[in-house]
């Protein structure tokens, strides 16, 4: 298999896209945002359960590549228990990554743990907004909640 | 050029046709992809043009650069000469009655654009009804919702079957007399399926409205005749055929085109001007105002030379003989579902499909490191997509330089990619 290839699908990303984490019902969601990429046909229902500030748990339902399901995957996993103004920062690294800026201020002290894996997508440009589903979906749900704004369905495609 | 016109001798001689030898008329498929030599099946999107099509407009730009029609110089004259002179061979290649009726414009999409914003918005009114079908390329379906929306006319489609064929049980209902305009492609770019477009316009015409056609993915590949299905207007692109890309031809019934407005104002469309009047050029060049794509006409012309030699006949025989065994093929893959008609005499080489478990943008990706160039998505064709139940697809689509070991070659991709993403 060629590198080009095994550098965007790692093997933790191929772990994530094959088991994917968050995936199950969340009945006590007091948040909840869609998001949606029509060119690809990529579609998530992400819910939250928000206990104040903190992100007490969370469920990603994404139909899509392996890159955004493995992506809603690892957010997931990273987000839950944590308070919304570090995943936000999280998320803004993610974003930063994918972009292929340099993140190292940014990241100073912080473990990105498997979203490391995310790093070679950047290579295909193509697919750099399927990673990027969840996390805006993500984002605008926090966002308004912040804001008190209504939730639009948020999409990574122009 | 010498030589690539040998090639195409050789590749036409014996049996009748050899797309290996036809192969070598175009450097591009020498190419090696992440170490595989390419495999282009992206065909439908564009094809990949012979070096007799870049010659020419290499030579183009060297010898005989001019601005067209005004000139009165001799590289005007050549530039205007050979501009009009691909006009000339497209008649009888879609066997058109005059050269009138061949407008140049940027390809399909604008050639559709502009019926629906001349022709169209001349004819159509509130309580009309523009016909067209469940399986139109968003550039003959957007510009009739636009118009529909903008006058109050019905837009009303004609179903396909689960087989992938146009369902026409109600199309004496469909089709009514309220009915102005019926638009239909050819041959549809993710099912394949080939349109009975002469009985459509038949009927079209007995309920006195006009026809046109979206002849993009059928004119690349299999003779074409605008007068044998009596269409009034027939679009199709020169990009699809060999041909560089921003060329395209709207044919149009000469007393058709004559009751038209001009689509665009400028340059050339006019024949006299005041500070308060203009009277319209003649036709074709009422359409066609400004500086046109002059190497572009002329590279066409090239495309159509070779495609001429080769025989429009031998081209489609060869897409059904490849069609049909990538259609086996496919078919022996169980976690493959292939849209659209089996039948190849009512097919083209257009096959879209999907795998039971992985993302078609996962499939392209991968077949693309095996060298392997598909396209993947809803092929400009959303709601199609979302009558089959899918969100988008892998659409292998061939050409003349395509060979059964191309086929052989996505198929062991295909199951390479299998066992990639786990299932296998």
């Amino acid at each position: 298999m060629s590198d080009k290839l095994d550098n965007l699908y790692r093997d933790i990303l191929m772990d994530h896209y094959k088991f994917p984490r968050g995936n199950k019902p969340l009945p006590m969601a007091n948040l909840e945002n869609e998001g949606h990429n029509p060119s690809c046909g990529d579609d998530i229902v992400m819910r939250f359960k928000l206990d104040g500030d903190k992100i007490e748990d969370v469920s990603v339902d994404c139909m899509g590549c392996a890159i955004s399901v493995a992506s809603g995957s690892m957010l997931a996993e990273i987000v839950k228990g944590k308070s919304v103004e570090e995943v936000l920062k999280i998320a803004k690294v993610v974003k930063a990554m994918l972009k292929g800026e340099d993140i190292s201020t940014e990241t100073n002290g912080m473990d990105l743990g498997d979203l490391e894996a995310l790093r070679g997508v950047n290579k295909f440009p193509v697919r750099i907004k399927c990673a990027l589903l969840s996390w805006t979906t993500m984002m605008d749900a926090l966002k308004s909640k912040l804001n008190d704004n209504n939730i639009t369905n948020s999409t990574t495609e122009q | 050029m010498e030589v690539s016109e040998k090639a195409i001798r050789t590749g036409i001689s014996g049996k009748g046709f050899n797309p290996e030898r036809i192969k070598e008329d175009f450097p591009i498929l020498r190419r090696e992809i992440n170490g595989y030599r390419l495999v282009y099946l992206d065909n439908a999107a564009t094809t990949q043009k012979p070096a007799v099509v870049v010659d020419a407009i290499r030579h183009y730009y060297e010898h005989t650069n001019a601005n067209v029609h005004r000139g009165l110089h001799t590289l005007a004259e050549e530039a205007t000469a050979a501009f009009e002179s691909t006009r000339d061979r497209i008649v009888p290649f879609i066997n058109a009655a005059k050269r009138e009726e061949i407008i140049y414009t940027r390809g399909t999409t604008e050639a559709i654009n502009l019926v629906a914003y001349t022709w169209g918005k001349q004819n159509i009114r509130s309580g009309n009804r523009i016909v067209i079908t469940q399986m139109e390329h968003h550039a003959n379906l957007i510009p009739w919702i636009m118009l529909a929306k903008e006058t109050g006319a019905e837009l009303t489609y004609i179903p396909i079957d689960e087989k992938g064929y146009l369902d026409l049980r109600d199309i004496e209902n469909i089709i009514d007399s309220r009915t102005i305009l019926v638009a239909l492609t050819h041959m549809s770019n993710v099912l394949g399926t080939i349109n009975p477009v002469a009985e459509i316009a038949q009927l079209a015409h007995r309920r006195g409205a006009r026809i046109l056609v979206d002849g993009a993915q059928a004119v690349p590949h299999m003779p074409v005749d605008v007068r044998a299905i009596d269409a009034d207007f027939y679009a199709f692109s020169g990009h699809k055929m060999l041909g560089p890309t921003g060329i395209g031809i709207l044919y149009g019934k000469e007393e058709i085109l004559n009751e038209t407005n001009p689509f665009n104002f400028g340059g050339e469309m006019i024949s006299t001007v005041h500070w308060d009047r203009v009277t319209w050029n003649e036709l074709p060049w009422k359409f066609e105002a400004g500086t046109p794509n002059i190497e572009g006409a002329v590279a066409l012309g090239a495309a159509l030379d070779y495609l001429g030699k080769i025989g429009m006949e031998n081209v489609r025989a060869h897409e059904k003989e490849i069609t049909a065994y990538a259609l086996k093929r496919l078919s022996e893959l169980d976690h493959i579902k292939i849209f659209g008609p089996h039948d190849i005499d009512y097919r083209g080489g257009a096959v879209a499909f999907v795998d039971r478990d992985v993302h078609s943008h996962d499939v392209a990706t991968f077949l693309d490191t095996r060298g392997v160039a598909v396209r993947a998505g809803h092929h400009c064709a959303q709601p199609l997509a979302r009558l089959l139940g899918v969100t988008s697809t892998t659409r292998a689509s061939f050409y003349i330089y395509n060979t059964n070991d191309d086929v052989d070659r996505l198929i062991e991709a295909l199951k390479a990619m299998r066992k990639y993403f786990r299932h296998e």
